[in-house]
């Protein structure tokens, strides 16, 4: 099963390589990393998509919950959360599909960001399931290429209030 | 007044109590080795850095104390790799310090630079690389703390040139570190702990599986406590070798690959398992799904990722482990002798002492011939009664050593279980000599595993340390010709020496005493005369080749399935 990690660190040389690191030796899967400054100056927030059954999962948080420079690891995957990833997606657009493309655009409000006589560069904007079902749509056009961020995600704050 | 990073490091060690360090020097280190002399520190100097990263582990394993150990740049500090990992598998405490090129240089693939702290992340609990020299007091502080909390484990501090060179005023940083990414936990939760003794109540068959974890806590009187007082047997991983004195009546041996039939059998028929500080690795469980299949788990770790990673469990236990055996005890003692240990267990430990009774570890005493290694060990054990600190190599010799030295003490057997690393033992005996100068130490050694790092009698004799080598000489690589034997139908790919050192005369040459032992008869004597000399030894005892380590259970399959000859 698809999981996302939100993973607090410090913010020091060679963290990210600590992380990733971790990942490929004791092969545990990423799909995708995520990593920026917070708020809090010499802290790094880093969301990690990963794929596994529960022990795996378990033995991921554990594993990552040992790194010296890791300050706080949540499991966002059961506990009420956003998640948004975007992607630029340059799909093939002929003048007799560009209004059927244009109109899965509109239903998913993403954007056009670039169009040339026969592509169309398409940012879209949301959950894993969400660009899932764009990629499907768009799939039969012809998907020329793909730039994506990797999911970036946050507890709701409902969820902070309750506890 | 201000002081070279060169200084600043050495003053840090003298804090954190350090009285020895194994090294090897050169050129970003040799500021470090310039101030040296001007300290209360012993220094070792050893012939390859392997040997100081496993000298300084056996100093800790011997001690408990954080062993230190100081290389240059480059291939200084790539040869310690080995070490770094041997002591990492087996969660030794230890402080690496190894040189870098000045830091304008990093990156530039300068003489003698390589990426150190990159290559060593995966086999270190932390290491870092000082950039500036106020940082370095506080990293050395948090080095040595984070080497010996915890789950304890190796730590590296690669220091460039330039900032040993740079000058500073020393604050050595007070009290603990406050590292908010850090903060072990060491206390139990009662109602865990409650669970688990209520477990222990109902149980008909418990087994206490106790490992590494005990020794490192100095937990070996409360495991002997709790299981004097519920009457529960107790079997031991390589690891925890000597919590349990080798010949006590609850103590049924090592379980595992090479453990005892009444561990292996008790293991597989045991209806409730107690695993204090040991880690399920795969040399004891055997085949995963058939380890106490018919049990009931406790496991008490302090490193969380240790539980559930091998085995389920059942009462998962995050402390450590002499807190959570502390807590047992008060909880038993609420009590108040409720309950009649003796007789709920009387007929599991008939069944254990019919198990040990019928199947102790043997071998062919009455053989004629060639000197038997387990009488090797056998005659160890009987000459130091048990009070000896045994180092050993890896292999057959390790494994004679686990069976048939019957170790009395907690850190009396250092020996590397997680990597096995081949030459770690007589390195490790250097570090253990060092922490116990008056004590006897002896490497069980073999012929194949002494030569990786003989190089080391030098050292020893210059530092008059009198460290005893018994090698068990049979000729070969004996535990991969054991599975060639068994399980690749004898093809000794590689495994016989066609050529052999006279270790006697190779003794002689580095200025050691050299024996050689042919006969059965010869053994005792030989051994009683070197253990009773003031220096280095080397006894090269001629061994049956051929011999195998039994029980063994094949790699993958259930302990109940072991091959008994
Ligand atoms: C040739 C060869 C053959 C071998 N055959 C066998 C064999 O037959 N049987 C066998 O047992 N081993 C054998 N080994 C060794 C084996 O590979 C492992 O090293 C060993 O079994 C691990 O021991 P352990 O479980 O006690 O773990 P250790 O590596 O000692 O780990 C200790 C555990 O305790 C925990 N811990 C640390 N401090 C504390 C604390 N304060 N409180 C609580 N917990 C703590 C740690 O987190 C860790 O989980 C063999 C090795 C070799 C090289
Ligand atoms: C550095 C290293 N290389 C290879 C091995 C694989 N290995 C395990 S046991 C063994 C044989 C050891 O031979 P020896 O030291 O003569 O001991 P014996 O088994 O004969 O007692 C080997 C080669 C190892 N454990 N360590």
């Amino acid at each position: 099963m698809r999981h996302v990690l939100s993973v607090l660190m410090e913010n020091e040389p060679g963290v990210l390589s600590r992380i990733s690191g971790l990942f490929s030796g004791r092969g545990f899967n990423i799909e995708s990393i995520n990593a920026a400054p917070t708020l809090e100056k010499g802290v790094t927030s880093m969301t990690i998509t990963t794929i596994g059954d529960e022990l795996i999962l378990e033995q991921i948080v554990k594993q990552l919950r040992k790194l010296v420079s890791v300050i706080k690891v949540v499991d966002l995957t059961d506990i009420p959360a956003v998640e948004r990833e975007m992607v630029l997606i340059k799909v093939a657009a002929s003048d007799s599909r560009r209004a059927e493309i244009m109109r899965i655009v509109d239903i998913f409000r993403c954007k056009v960001v670039d169009v040339s006589i026969d592509e169309m560069v398409i940012e879209a904007i949301g959950d894993y399931g969400k660009i899932q079902a764009i990629f499907n749509l768009l799939q039969r056009y012809g998907i020329k290429e793909v730039a994506r961020t990797g999911t970036v995600a946050m507890k709701r704050s409902m969820q902070t209030m309750e506890e | 007044m201000e002081i070279s990073g060169a200084r600043v490091l050495l003053e840090c060690l003298i804090k954190e109590g350090v009285d020895v360090v194994f090294g090897f020097p050169g050129g970003a280190v040799i500021d470090i080795y310039d101030a040296l002399p001007d300290y209360p520190i012993k220094h070792i100097l050893v012939r390859h850095e392997q040997a100081a990263a496993h000298a300084a582990d056996g100093y800790a394993r011997a001690s408990g104390r954080v062993g230190v150990c100081l290389v240059t740049s480059g291939p200084g500090a790539t040869n310690t790799v080995t070490g770094i990992a041997t002591a990492y598998c087996d969660s030794i405490p230890m402080v690496v310090f190894t040189g870098q090129v000045p830091s304008p240089l990093i990156g530039n693939d300068a003489f003698q630079e390589v990426d150190i702290v990159g290559i060593t992340r995966p086999c270190t609990k932390h290491n870092y690389l000082v950039k500036d020299i106020k940082d370095l007091p506080r990293i050395i502080k948090e080095a040595f703390y984070l080497a010996r909390t915890g789950r304890p484990g190796p730590v590296l501090v690669d220091v460039p040139k330039d900032v040993l060179q740079q000058k500073m005023r020393l604050k050595y940083p007070e009290g603990e570190p406050q590292m908010r990414s850090y903060n072990p936990n060491y206390k139990p939760n009662l109602n865990q702990l409650r669970k688990a003794m209520t477990l222990l109540a109902k149980a008909k068959r418990p087994l206490m599986y106790i490992g590494g974890g005990v020794i490192m806590a100095d937990a070996h009187e409360q495991v002997m406590r709790l299981a004097r007082a519920c009457r529960v047997p107790v079997t031991a991983t390589l690891m925890g070798l000597g919590a349990m004195p080798g010949d006590d009546p609850l103590f049924l041996g090592m379980l595992g690959m090479h453990g005892t039939y009444a561990a292996n059998m008790a293991v597989y028929n045991c209806d409730l398992l107690l695993a204090v500080g040991a880690r399920f690795d795969d040399r004891v469980t055997g085949k995963p799904g058939t380890f106490a299949a018919k049990a009931k788990i406790v496991h008490v770790d302090i490193d969380p990722t240790s539980i559930r990673k091998n085995v389920q469990v059942h009462v998962p236990v995050v402390s450590d482990c002499r807190l959570a055996l502390e807590g047992m005890l008060g909880i038993l003692a609420d009590w108040d002798g409720q309950t009649d240990w003796e007789a709920k267990h009387a007929e599991w430990l008939a069944q254990t002492s019919e198990w040990a009774a019928s199947h102790p570890l043997s071998y062919d005493r009455a053989a004629s011939g060639p000197v038997k290694p387990q009488y090797v060990v056998e005659t160890i054990y009987e000459l130091t009664r048990g009070d000896a600190i045994i180092t050993t190599e890896v292999g057959q010799n390790q494994m004679w050593a686990a069976q048939f030295y019957k170790f009395q003490r907690p850190r009396t057997l250092l020996t590397s279980g997680g990597l096995g690393t081949m030459g770690y033992g007589f390195p490790a005996a250097i570090g253990a000599q060092m922490a116990f100068p008056d004590r006897l130490v002896v490497d069980i050694a073999g012929d194949g595993s002494i030569q990786m790092n003989i190089q080391e009698l030098v050292t020893v004799v210059w530092n008059r340390l009198p460290v005893k080598i018994v090698i068990l000489n049979n000729g070969c690589l004996g535990m991969v010709r054991q599975w060639q034997e068994l399980f690749y139908k004898g093809n000794y790919s590689s495994t016989c020496f066609e050529a052999q050192p006279d270790f006697v005369k190779l003794a002689a040459s580095y200025g050691a005493k050299g024996f050689l032992v042919e006969t059965t008869e010869q053994v005792a004597p030989v051994l009683r005369e070197a253990f009773a000399l003031d220096g280095p030894v080397v006894v090269d005892v001629r061994v049956t080749p051929g011999e195998n380590v039994y029980p063994m259970v094949p790699s993958g399959a259930s302990l109940s399935e072991m091959l008994l000859v």
